[in-house]
């Protein structure tokens, strides 16, 4: 059986001879008897932007603060640059946190807490002078340097906590929830900025979010996680196209799944009945389950074409009845319930001001190519 | 009947009630004692009862006479004993303030970062002494410091001494009892500004390349400097004019201003004098009062 077609790479994780930056073999943290990090490896690879996605509780924050040295793995070792973290304390990594809170000192101005790690370091005053004012430009904060934290917007306040984790150059920058504090509009904005920051300088970043927008725009390659577990690794592309499991399907985007059999197993295509569908998928690659297999095909609803005409052909198509409409603007979502009972969502982009609506309890049918539907067998 | 409809005829709301009492409070407690100790501080000492005589007289038919006698503070300034009295009084409540913030800011510290339950037992402990009066604790000090007393017998039956060692009547005594006398004024305050503080500031600043002693030198002590200059103020304030524990505990040298006060008032009765002597006293401390007052201001008004 033949794999299914995955996207061009040309990156460093899929290069076996580069070297992993960040290095995380075999971890494990446990509080008791509960494992909020549960024997999880990964290689992270310099200039990367990874994304730690997850619910809340699922162990992305406490894979970062063991990172950061706030927290020590019950098992297992992190390497960063070639360097094992084990018992070095946060003071001494070359590794810099913007905390969720972002934990600014209340008690100095701006100019002073992006400072402060620099005296730390004993770095000459003339040096510090010059970094601090060079990296408040960057992130435009160049006239707020004498303003005390209080005075300052959130959005001001998250720049100020990124300069300040910034400027000591780490070797790798953990951002916890960096933009979680902010509005959705200052965030889409900011996420951009981040992006283009990262670019300019070089350093590794380290995020975790629960948002997977978020996390889809930021990230290089995003780690999804679940009850401490790394579930899928892969770029936004692989994660929402190839989700390795029913659980990242649902959890990256939206999506329709339908539980069934495989009835037809060829190397070249696969055809799964499915009782909740009250029909049979064609799929156009073969894929790797066991004969008599419970599967799951999970279809996007972007991927769901909805017409009042039948559509050619007998496969991929089923007949329902529009039960609610979400108008949005830019799309439309659909909710579609099967003959079965079954509610499939499905959503089209409002491409014309005069288009022929689809009103509410119309009959349509549903249909979508081969080679959209997803097959997972957990 | 009064109905509120009637007080608000005359000018009475309920909310100008509320806002009068502690006023009328002060002005029965606070200001009306003031000016009769001001009154009795300006007139001349007198062999009678009240051992002073008056300020403001009618002599002959028409005529009043108010006679202010400047004397009595002229007094406290000539006399060493009274100066010598008020310094050792502020040197005295000034190593006390900081004896109680080196023992205290560790316990404040240790409470705030303590779990919520085991929290509320410390804060328990630290205010469960109130519960008896200061007079009974400050005795049973003299059962634990005299020559054959607590201390001494355990000493010397685990050998650590072959003498009893003396404790009681000496400046050490004074201080062991201010100090335990005053440490949960100190602590409670202190801890009401520690348990506000972001915890997470310690680690960042931990990420940032200090030390933990640096971090606590660096963030907490910086913010917690309200909460310092509070609990200072509200054991320094009455371990100024304090009387009974320097009278009980300290030695004969022991002179504090509460004490020479005292004696003024019964010893002496000498009413004038002592009442000069609360006079500067009063003084004296209402700088440090201010100091407090806006140190609590800014406190509640969360700016740091």
């Amino acid at each position: 059986m033949s794999k299914p077609a995955e996207p061009v790479k040309s990156t460093p994780w899929s290069d076996p001879t580069a070297r992993p930056y960040v290095q995380i073999e075999r971890v494990t943290k446990s509080f008791g008897d509960f494992k909020a990090v549960d024997d999880v490896s990964l290689n992270i690879y310099q200039g990367e932007i990874f994304c730690l996605l997850g619910a809340s509780g699922c162990g992305k924050t406490t894979l970062l603060r063991m990172l950061g040295g706030f927290e020590t793995p019950s098992s297992g070792r992190i390497l960063i640059d070639g360097e094992d973290m084990t018992g070095v304390p946060p003071y001494e990594r070359p590794v810099n946190m913007m905390f969720q809170s972002y934990a600014l000192f209340p008690h100095m101005t701006v100019e002073q807490n992006v400072a402060f790690g620099l005296k730390q370091d004993r770095v000459p005053k003339t040096q510090i002078a010059e970094r601090v004012a060079t990296m408040l430009d960057l992130v435009k904060l160049g006239g707020f340097a004498k303003r005390k934290p209080h005075q300052l917007s959130g959005g001001q306040k998250q720049r100020v906590a990124l300069a300040r984790s910034l400027v000591k150059r780490p070797k790798l920058l953990l951002l916890d929830e960096p933009l979680g504090a902010l509005d959705k509009k200052l965030r889409e904005h900011t996420q951009f900025e981040l992006i283009g920051l990262q670019d300019k300088l070089g350093v590794t970043f380290l995020v975790v979010t629960h948002d997977q927008e978020e996390a889809m725009t930021l990230a290089s390659r995003i780690g999804v996680m679940d009850h401490g577990e790394i579930v899928q690794a892969g770029t936004p592309l692989e994660i929402y196209e190839f989700p390795s499991s029913k659980f990242v399907a649902d959890f990256v985007g939206t999506v329709n799944i339908f539980e069934g059999k495989l009835i037809e197993d060829e190397p070249e295509h696969v055809r799964i009945g499915s009782d909740e569908l009250g029909g049979t998928i064609f799929i156009s690659h073969g894929i790797s389950a066991a004969p008599e297999a419970m599967v799951w095909a999970a279809i996007r609803p972007e991927k769901i074409f909805m017409s009042t005409a039948p559509p050619p052909g007998t496969d991929n198509v089923v007949r329902g009845a529009v039960q609610d409409i979400a108008y949005l603007g830019d799309l439309s979502i659909y909710l579609v319930k099967l003959p079965t009972g079954k509610v499939v969502r499905v959503t089209q982009p409002n491409t014309s001001r005069h288009a022929e609506a689809i009103t509410w309890e119309q009959q349509v049918y549903l249909s979508w190519d081969s080679s959209s539907p997803v097959v997972v067998t957990r | 009947m009064i109905r509120p409809g009637h007080l608000r005829k005359v000018g009475v709301s309920g909310r100008g009630l509320v806002v009068a009492l502690p006023y009328l409070w002060l002005l029965l407690f606070f200001v009306v004692p003031f000016v009769i100790v001001l009154k009795i501080s300006f007139s001349d000492i007198d062999l009678a009862i009240p051992p002073y005589k008056p300020l403001i007289e009618w002599i002959g038919k028409n005529s009043l006479a108010i006679k202010v006698n400047f004397n009595n503070y002229a007094f406290l300034f000539t006399d060493p004993l009274y100066i010598h009295a008020f310094l050792n009084s502020i040197k005295v409540a000034f190593i006390s303030t900081l004896l109680c913030l080196i023992i205290g800011y560790p316990m404040a510290y240790g409470i705030a970062r303590s779990t919520a339950s085991t929290r509320n037992v410390l804060l328990l402990l630290v205010v469960l002494p109130f519960w008896t009066s200061l007079l009974l604790r400050v005795y049973a000090w003299i059962g634990l410091l005299k020559a054959n007393g607590v201390i001494n017998n355990v000493l010397i039956w685990f050998g650590v001494i072959h003498e009893p060692l003396t404790m009681l009547y000496t400046p050490f005594a004074m201080y062991v009892g201010i100090v335990y006398s005053y440490l949960p004024f100190l602590i409670l305050p202190l801890y009401a500004n520690l348990e506000k503080m972001d915890w997470q500031l310690l680690e960042a600043a931990e990420d940032l390349g200090c030390r933990p002693w640096q971090a606590f030198y660096k963030i907490t002590l910086p913010l917690s400097r309200n909460g310092i200059l509070a609990g200072s103020m509200l054991v320094f304030i009455p371990a100024v004019g304090e009387f009974v524990i320097p009278a009980l505990l300290g030695g004969p040298n022991a002179l504090m201003i509460g004490r020479v006060l005292w004696d003024e008032f019964f010893s002496n009765r000498a009413w004038p004098v002592a009442s000069a002597v609360a006079i500067l006293l009063l003084i004296l401390l209402v700088p440090f009062m201010m100091w407090y007052q806006s140190v609590q201001a800014r406190e509640s008004a969360g700016a740091r």
